[in-house]
């Protein structure tokens, strides 16, 4: 019997050593992390944790997906490549394409998901965001995009629509409808806590109206096409406009920027819907390079500062709210509940929506899908922790003072410390009013939502490294700034894109409304559109237990339903091309996340703990209200029964999303047995082999 | 920094037009060139078609 000797690939010592040090740079950060309880940690073990396991899962988990599971093959022409028309579709350089898919994944989801899961400790959501985006959040955006790239760019409907069936991709396509109008309250419902009674941030975010329509004439009149120089001028008018609103703070001007969170809904509302119907070159393209040169910059600075800073970590790695569910931020124990609140940063539905739209159609070379994919997910991680790392950088007392509804704290600062002190934190009225008085606000008691806390936490690491104690204010209200851009961004795209999909919709039904450029059409739908996210945003604003704690529950499970649906169609198209052996890749995050989101979604329905089912809490309210009792937080009979709507309307949307999502589980689940058994199933719409002419340089 | 500035004009899609016209110019060399202000137009009207993919 000959052997046959196979040459095995030549060992290189550099290589070797360089990712055994990586390695080691990770467990070291992980094991700090682990062993350290009661001392203070710095900030610097959790980064080395976080991008030692990055940089290992890219360079082998990654590789591993790319190679052996998906197979991608650079010889084959991307859709790029093979329909190029210098429009949708152009085979785009990966580094640019990077910046763009990044850009278009990354807002304010994963700044403040894990502000609000710093309640738990900063161990429990440090592991999540990292385990989740390695294992399962990148994969999702990785995979989706490679079947998207083989089938010309598809959208996550029609691949449901297409591999699964009618059934699956109709109940996928109103999920995705739903979720988007939740996802588009719950985001300016983030925005109207920051502003609500702040001179300065209001002055700052509205003065962004008119520099981006100032910015839109500049390249639709003076200059077009010269988006750097547009951009240079608005970054240099927003600086100015921030600087500008510690200015008007002070003046007579305060008061008419002085807004109540009912008066910034309302003008939410109207933006909203004046934004979606205006001409794209007015708000929404400057507005968006403005967002792009922000986000990109700010992340870099607050990169820089959380190394050179190294703020200790002030809250414990692991709460007493963690086992007992009773966290003022948001309610529920750690499972599931930890894990719908960091959404985005982790594992994000809404990426499938991006990965398989425009990004697609813009690749070179289907390697590149490891790159574009897997390697923006875990920027976008990164941005996670880091938002983390600041809110666990806070001092306790002052992070509850913020966090906990308003309905808990009260009005006031004396209140407040009352409040946090039953918390069994430790903050005092004095030490709450010059810590609002450092930012240049009137209050910081119970400005919930994420984004004030990321900007108080900001303020201390950007000030620390630029030595300035004295620029706190700046800062804070930059950081706000920074979120709320990317929110009021997405609040216009997201209403044209929903706009679009109802358009499709009832364009079944009534063919003119269905016509993109009939403008009564446009505006009705765009306002049908606004109606329904500005309800639960008006619902949230005025919510008497507090919105956010009632609400932001609501978006993650929406966020991680929609991962469901991702991860339901790309396992089904594994195991329908004969792949069954590799399922497991997008299987075990897809068991992992209907655990998750079922379980959190049935305990929200059906848990008879009236801090956690909207049932019982709609119950609990309805038999006081008929006793003619008034419990408290609420004031008034008017309160007790906005609890009792809201948390029907609330129980209702969860019981229909997971119903919408079961029904595409089961048609998936359905095909996958057929497939496995060798019955026929709708045939596979991958596109032919088409032989690449293109070469790319570099390395993939 | 030029590596810089060449980035971001790729990535914001200054660049755009430049590449425009030396795919004209190599497909088509007959074809006469647009001006910049006649393509950043109609690039602006494309996108209304096409909503922007912004994510949470």
């Amino acid at each position: 019997m000959s052997r046959i000797v196979v040459p095995s690939s030549r060992f290189r010592p550099g290589p070797v050593l360089l990712w055994t040090a990586v390695a080691l740079v990770g467990a070291v950060g992980w094991g700090v992390l682990a062993l350290s309880r009661g001392e203070r940690v710095s900030a610097v073990w959790l980064l080395m944790a976080a991008l030692g396991s990055y940089f290992i899962a890219y360079r082998f988990y990654a590789r591993f997906i790319a190679r052996r599971v998906l197979k991608t093959d650079d010889r084959r022409a991307t859709p790029a490549e093979r329909l190029e028309d210098g429009v949708d579709y152009q085979p785009t350089d990966r580094r640019i394409l990077l910046g763009h898919h990044f850009a278009a994944i990354a807002g304010a989801g994963p700044l403040v998901g894990p502000v609000l899961a710093a309640q738990m400790g900063y161990l429990p959501g440090t592991i999540w965001i990292v385990a989740g985006v390695v294992f399962a959040g990148a994969v999702q955006d990785m995979v989706v995009l490679f079947l998207s790239l083989r089938r010309d760019g598809k959208s996550l409907g029609q691949l449901a629509r297409d591999e699964i069936g009618k059934v699956g991709g109709a109940a996928a396509l109103l999920a995705v409808f739903a979720i988007m109008i939740i996802l588009l309250a719950v985001l300016a419902l983030v925005v109207v806590n920051a502003l609500a009674h702040s001179p300065w941030g209001t002055f700052s975010v509205v003065m962004t109206i008119p520099i981006a329509l100032l910015m839109g004439c500049y390249l639709r009149f003076l200059r077009p096409g010269r988006v750097l120089e547009a951009s240079v001028l608005g970054v240099v008018l927003l600086v100015l406009a921030i600087a500008g609103g510690g200015w008007v703070e002070h003046s007579a001007l305060a008061a008419a920027f002085t807004w109540s969170p009912t008066t910034l809904v309302l003008g939410l509302a109207g933006y909203g819907f004046v934004a979606s119907v205006l001409p794209v070159w007015a708000l929404l393209a400057p507005r968006d390079y403005l967002s792009t040169f922000m986000k990109i910059g700010t992340i870099a600075l607050l990169a820089v500062g959380v190394l050179v800073v190294s703020p200790v970590l002030q809250s414990g790695a692991v709460t007493k709210f963690a086992s007992s569910g009773t966290g003022p931020v948001f309610s529920g124990t750690l499972f599931p509940f930890l894990f719908i609140t960091i959404a985005c940063g982790a594992l994000s539905g809404f990426h499938a929506l991006v990965s398989s739209g425009t990004t697609p159609k813009l690749i070179q070379k289907e390697s590149q899908v490891r790159l574009i994919g897997y390697g923006a997910m875990l920027m976008e991680s990164f941005v996670a922790v880091m938002a983390l790392i600041a809110a666990c950088a806070l001092d306790p007392g002052l992070y509850y003072a913020m966090n906990a509804p308003a309905g808990l704290l009260g009005s006031t600062a004396g209140s407040a410390a009352r409040a946090v002190t039953d918390l069994g934190f430790t903050i005092t009225p004095g030490q709450l009013d010059a810590a609002a008085q450092a930012v240049g606000e009137h209050s910081l008691v119970a400005r919930t939502g994420g984004a004030p806390t990321l900007a108080v936490g900001m303020s201390e690491i950007l000030s620390g490294l630029f030595g300035s104690e004295s620029a706190k204010a700046f800062w804070y209200h930059f950081a706000i700034m920074f979120e709320a851009l990317f929110i009021l961004t997405t609040v216009d795209a997201g209403t044209r894109v929903g706009r679009f999909m109802l358009q499709d919709m009832l364009g079944n039904v009534w063919k003119p409304i269905g016509r993109v450029t009939w403008k009564p059409g446009i505006w009705l739908t765009s306002a049908l559109v606004v109606a329904a996210w500005g309800y639960f945003l008006y619902a949230g604003a005025t919510d008497p237990l507090g919105g956010i704690n009632q609400l932001f529950p609501l978006f993650g499970i929406a966020n991680q339903l929609l991962a469901v649906v991702a991860l339901a169609v790309t396992t089904t198209v594994l195991v329908k091309s004969g792949r069954l052996r590799w399922a497991w890749v997008t299987g075990i995050p897809l068991a992992w996340t209907i655990a998750v989101t079922f379980t959190a979604g049935l305990e929200k329905v059906f848990s008879a703990n009236p801090q956690i089912g909207f049932f019982a809490q709609r119950a609990r309210y309805a038999a006081a209200i008929d006793s003619g009792r008034v419990l408290p937080p609420a004031k008034n009979a008017a309160d007790m029964h906005a609890v009792v709507t809201n948390s029907t309307v609330d129980g209702v949307l969860v019981s229909v999303f997971l119903l919408l999502v079961a029904v595409v589980v089961v048609n998936a689940a359905v095909v996958c047995v057929r497939a496995v058994r060798r019955r026929p199933t709708l045939p596979s719409s991958e596109a032919p082999y088409v032989e690449s002419l293109i070469s790319v340089g570099g390395p993939r | 920094m030029r590596v810089v500035r060449r980035y971001l004009r790729e990535l914001t899609g200054d660049a755009e037009f430049a590449r425009h016209c030396a795919r004209i110019r190599a497909n088509h060399p007959d074809r006469p060139l647009p001006t910049r202000r006649a393509y950043e137009l109609e690039r602006l009207r494309r996108r209304e078609e096409r909503p922007l993919d912004r994510c949470c």
